[in-house]
Formats: C-alpha cells, structure tokens, sequence
C-alpha cells in the first residue's frame, strides 16, 4: 500500500473540491493560523530584520553544506552519537531496521518526522514485523485512520472532532464516543504512556543539526519528543541533510522565525537539544544515539544554485496556510509528503517531473507563500522555473531536472515557433493579424489548444479590425 | 558502505557551483531586545502565564512553606526530587510527611529500576538555569543529581528560578555562558505545560507531558 503518488492530481482536486466537510475544516483551521502568525509579527521592522537573518543564516549553512556535514558527523562522533548516511529512502530504511534488529526491538515510538514519512517508514518497518508507533497525537489520528498528514504542521487538521471520536471509539478498546478536545487528548495520553515505557527504541526527526556542536535540535509542545527521545534505550534521529546549521548562536533566530511563522506561538512549549547519549552516572536518557543524514535527491536540488534556495524551508507550514490553492483542496490531494507550495516546489524536484507534471500548474502565482516565507524562498520564481522545465523549453541548461520535458507537446512548440515567426518581420505580422481579424473568431472552441485554454477561460473574441489598421485610419503614419 | 555513502554525498555536494554572496549575518535584532531587570522578570511572567503556567513569586525563607502550600492545594502525595536535591538543603530539608501531608521521593536510581515509580508519582520538584524575559522560558540543564525525565514525566512539575538567573533572550543566554564550550547531554527551553492543539485546533494542556507547570520565582528579600 502507497500514499504517495502524484498520478491523477486533477482527479483528487475535483474530488476535494465537491467535500464540504473537507473544505470547511480546512477553511477554519488556515483562518486560525493566519491570523495567529499575523498577531507574532505585528512590527514589520522586526518582522524584515529578522527573516533577513533567518535567510542569510540558511544560505551560508548550504554555501558551506558538505563542510557542515563533516563537521556534523565529526562532533556527533565525538559526543558518542553514531551517524550513517544514506543516499536513497532505502538504504535509510535498512540502516534504521538493521539498529532496530541488534536491539530486538518489537515496537519503536515516533516523535513527528516528516522524512519519514518521506521514507514510508511506518510500512516498511511494518513488512519487517516491527510495529512504528505514531505518538504526536495529530500523527496518532492519522497512523490510526490510516492516511498520511495533510499538513507539515498540524497533521490531523483536515479532520473534524466527531471524525477523531468515531475513530478512538472503533479502535481502541473501551472508549466511548466523545467530541470533546480535551477528553479526546486524555484518551490518547494514557494509551501512549504504556507505550513510551515499554518501546524498544525511541525515533524523532530534527528541526536543527548544530555542526559547531554536534546537537540535534527538536521542536514540539506535546513532550512525546522528549519522552521518545529519552524513555526507551536506545534513540534514532532521521533528517534530511539540508537540515544542519553552522552555530549554535544561530538556532535562536531560525527557533522564533519558525515556531512564530508555524502556529503563531513565540515558542513552542519544548527546545529539546539533545548533544549526547546518556552518560556515566546519568540516571535516564538513552544509552545509544543515532543519526541518519537522508540525501534522497538533495544533492541533486543543491547542484544547481537556483533550485538550492528550496533547501532554505525549515519546514514551518506557513506557505501552506497562506494559500488559496492549499486551503481549498487540502493537503492529500496533492498526493505527495509534503503538499502546499513547498511540496509544489520541492516533491517534484525530489521526485521528478514526471512523477509529479502537475504540481508546478497548481498556483495562481498569487506570491502570498512567498511574502510569509520566514527564510525568503522564492517559491513563484521556482514555480515558473519549474513550468519551464516541465515544457523542456527553458534556457537552465546547466542541470535538467528529472523527467524536464515532461508536458512538452509537438503543437504547442509549434505554436510558439509559429508566434515567434509571426512576430519576426512586418510582412508576417500584418498578414497574420489581419487574417485573425477576419477569420479568428471562426475558429471552433474545440480546436487543439483552444480547447484547454477555454476550459476554465472565455474564449478570448478578436476585434474586427487590427491595431495597425485602427491607427491607419486615424490618420497616424505607419511606424 | 557508510564510508562510500558519506564520500559519493559529499563529492556530489562539492561538484556543485558555489553559492554566491557573503551571507553576513546581522542578529542585532535579537541583540535589540533588552530589558532592565525587573522588567524581565515581569515580561517572563506575563508571556509564559499566557500559556498557563503558574507563577509564584517568593523568597529561599518562604519557598517551604510556600511550597507546602501549593501542593496541598493541589491534592499532591508525593512529591519527587533530585537526588541528591541541589536545593534540598534550602527548601525540602526537615521534610516530614507528617508534617506536609506529601511524601517526598528522591531519583535516586536509573530509570530501568524506577520507572513504574517515576510513572506513578505526581508531581516534581527541579532546578533551572535560569529563564528568558522574551518567551517566558525556563532554561534546564538536566544532571545526574536531576534526570531528563524529572521535569516530563510527573503531571505536575515545579521549577524553582533565582531572580538574577533572567536572560533577555536565548541567543543571550548561550553567549553569555558560553553553552558551546560545555553543552551538556541534554538541554532544554520549557515553555508552560505540555499542550496540544491537533484537534480542530482547539487548545488543551497536559498530552504526554506535565499538565501543570509551576515557576516559583526566588527574590533575595
């Protein structure tokens, strides 16, 4: 069974569309971060000074990322933490299911991590007789209805509180049909306690890899990424390598621009840095701690110095909230890990064009992710650059994305080689518009072409006479 | 194979072209925010109170019985501490559960010994390093004396702050002290209690971790 699949995106978009339920819980929820997020940044100085900070911080740790890396894995090291490093989502896999199984360990509790979720690892730990066990309690909602988070942030938002109460009441023993938020949370915390007592090991993503240090930086408000990544014997980190950072003195800034831009709050209930396994002498936390540095098709995003800016995202959310598109057809109908503009940007370039020929077209260009963005990724600029890709028309030579070309048609480039004659020589132009003045509007809707621009548009009517002839007639002298 | 993955990552990283400009990073707007000390400990107060956590301002004289009070109120029975309590001798000394009514317990084992006892109690006693004016945060620097788990597990948790341990801001605090010369094995920002709001965004405190969390805030006088 795979979530992931980004064939048939105009279908999950109707679909969407025609849910009321869906869209009204999205409506709400993206109403409420909105203006939480706009209460943390009501003065603008601060607000520009600090997502200044926030970009250059995230721009010179990619201008020196294979440096950071090494440093990284030498502090790590150093500090007792073991790093592996893997290329694609399967040797990630193997690495993590290889430690499970030298600690015969029956259950893992999660903390949220959307690269795992890039990685599928709850099934493919599951097909290996090892129970994944959800413990963020939106991420708890959506294992148990068996979905994937439609949000980066608030995973379960796209479902409403008689939705959660018929789901805890048909999977779990004893529990009587509630809508109430607060009973609801107190149902999941004490099924989750057992859990983190007795789980083998404990997983967790990272907000921040501290290089200079060797830290790994986790951000939540529940207190299942502190329990997951101190309860159980042994803890294993799962991030993507665009995630590390130079300093320690440069985690404040990218901590406010994050927590503040994600859910409104100026901090997030927990900061959990995390430099070391436990101790000698140290009573609790785990005796082993690993890292496992996932490229998975960053390295190839990283080549090319324009894509590169999307490795800036600190995963915050907030392009998502802002969005028309997001809000109106939710996060799984883009049926990738990551939806929204990021994951419109991102997923494709991951994934191939060819996986995902639809994510690019997905967007008015409307430029409010990018005017939220906290590390100023140029999202409607990558956008059309990667529309450019998809028609295999565009000039970035230097590294073609996988699957560039992917929507280019024989007509269409026709019809640009004919627009591009047309408007070459004089003679063309005017023989041209003067034919389309008198026989444009013959032309049937359902002509090539035509024919998809007029599905959501009117059909564009030409006047029956052309400019050039217009000004002739006013007496203007030709050119 | 760790080695030929980490090395094909990284020459596939460095065959990139370089990224350009200087990336000067500029953190005065950070530096910006300062405050005298009174208004930080007021500031602390007001932000970290807007997410429910209780403030009790006292003194090393009052802090017992201040305590005892609290707790009382709160229907607690046993109260856990470090151990050996870095502040036991100013504030849990002399403790007798006859007196109080709350059994005191101390960490005194590793959590594979302790932990039905450590799930079971209901509310803990720490220290803190100090807290920050801009977030309403409680700096810990968990030790052998106090565990990671101490300031997580138990339902209600009670940190002590001294008043001249008040940052302005985090990046403050890691300069001042120098945290990149000494970071210990875990250190943490709490912010109030554990909460969530997965459900239809709605607020509510105490998911995995304390549902109440107590500052007493120790003046000199």
């Amino acid at each position: 069974m795979t979530l992931v699949n980004g064939k048939d995106f105009k279908g999950r978009v109707h679909k969407a569309l025609k849910d009321d339920e869906l869209r009204a819980n999205f409506r709400r929820a993206m109403d409420g971060l909105m203006g939480k997020r706009a209460m943390q940044f009501t003065d603008g100085d601060e607000w520009t000074r600090l997502r200044n900070l926030g970009e250059s911080i995230k721009k010179r740790a990619l201008s020196k990322l294979p440096e950071l890396l090494e440093r990284l894995e030498e502090n790590c090291t150093k500090n007792g933490i073991k790093v592996h490093w893997a290329r694609t989502v399967d040797e990630a896999n193997s690495i993590i299911l290889e430690i499970l199984k030298s600690h015969d360990v029956n259950t893992v509790v999660k903390g949220k991590s959307m690269v795992s979720e890039e990685m599928e690892l709850n099934h493919f730990l599951g097909d290996h007789g090892i129970r994944a066990l959800e413990a963020d309690l939106g991420e708890y909602i959506v294992q148990m209805a068996g979905q994937m988070p439609s949000h980066i942030v608030m995973p379960a938002i796209h479902m409403n509180k008689g939705q959660i109460a018929k789901l805890f009441q048909d999977h779990l023993p004893d529990t009587p049909y509630s809508e109430d938020a607060a009973e609801l949370t107190a149902i999941a915390r004490k099924e989750l306690r057992r859990e983190f007592m007795e789980a083998g090991a404990g997983l967790s993503g990272v907000n921040f890899a501290v290089a200079e240090t060797g830290t790994l930086c986790l951000v939540e408000n529940e207190g299942n990424g502190r329990m997951v990544t101190t309860v159980p014997p042994v803890h294993i980190a799962v991030t993507g390598i665009e995630k590390v950072v130079e300093n320690l003195s440069d985690v404040p800034a990218l901590l406010s621009l994050l927590t503040r831009s994600a859910t409104g709050q100026p901090i997030t209930t927990y900061f959990n840095m995390i430099t070391s396994p436990r101790k000698e002498g140290e009573k609790d936390g785990p005796k082993e701690v690993h890292l496992v540095l996932l490229d998975n098709g960053r390295s190839k995003v990283y080549r090319d110095t324009e894509t590169r800016d999307t490795l800036q995202c600190i995963r915050c959310g907030a392009c998502m909230n802002h969005c028309p598109v997001y809000t109106r057809i939710g996060g799984h109908a883009y049926g990738g890990v990551y939806p929204g503009p990021i994951g419109k940007i991102l997923t494709p370039q991951l994934e191939g064009l060819d996986e995902y020929p639809e994510h690019a077209s997905a967007s008015t260009l409307c430029n409010a992710c990018v005017e939220v963005c906290p590390v100023k990724i140029p999202i409607a600029k990558m956008l059309v650059r990667l529309r450019d890709e998809n028609s295999g028309n565009c000039p970035h030579g230097e590294h073609p994305l996988k699957g560039r070309g992917t929507k280019s048609s024989t007509l269409e480039n026709a019809g640009w080689s004919g627009w591009a004659a047309m408007n070459a020589s004089s003679a063309t132009y005017k023989v041209a518009t003067t034919a389309m003045s008198r026989i444009g509007n013959l032309l049937p809707q359902a002509s090539p072409m035509l024919k998809e621009w007029t599905s959501v548009r009117v059909k564009p009517k030409f006047a029956k006479k052309t400019l050039h002839q217009m000004a002739k007639e006013m007496g203007l002298k030709d050119e | 194979m760790n080695k030929i993955v980490k090395q094909e990552i990284l020459d596939s990283l460095r065959n990139a072209s370089s990224s350009k400009g200087d990336f000067v990073t500029d953190k005065s707007v950070i530096y910006d925010k300062k405050w005298t000390q009174e208004q930080k400990i007021e500031r602390f107060c007001q932000v970290t109170s807007a997410v429910n956590t209780q403030i009790k301002q006292t003194t090393l004289r009052d802090a017992q019985r201040d305590l005892i009070d609290l707790l009382t109120e709160k229907g607690v029975r046993h109260l856990m501490q470090g151990s050996p309590s870095p502040i036991a001798k100013e504030i849990t000394d002399n403790w007798t559960a006859t007196d109080t009514g709350v059994k005191l317990r101390s960490y005194d084992q590793t959590i594979e010994a302790c932990k039905e006892e450590l799930f079971s109690v209901d509310a803990s006693l720490t220290t803190t390093v100090g807290a920050i004016a801009e977030t309403g945060s409680l700096i810990l620097w968990p030790t052998r004396e106090e565990p990671r788990l101490l300031s997580l597990v138990p339902p209600i948790h009670v940190a002590l702050v001294y008043e001249d341990r008040f940052f302005n801001t985090f990046l403050e605090a890691i300069e001042q002290e120098q945290w990149t010369t000494h970071m210990p094995t875990n250190a943490l920002l709490i912010s109030g209690p554990s909460k969530t709001s997965d459900i239809e965004q709605e607020l509510c405190y105490g998911v995995h971790g304390p549902k109440e969390l107590v500052v007493m805030v120790i003046r000199n006088n």
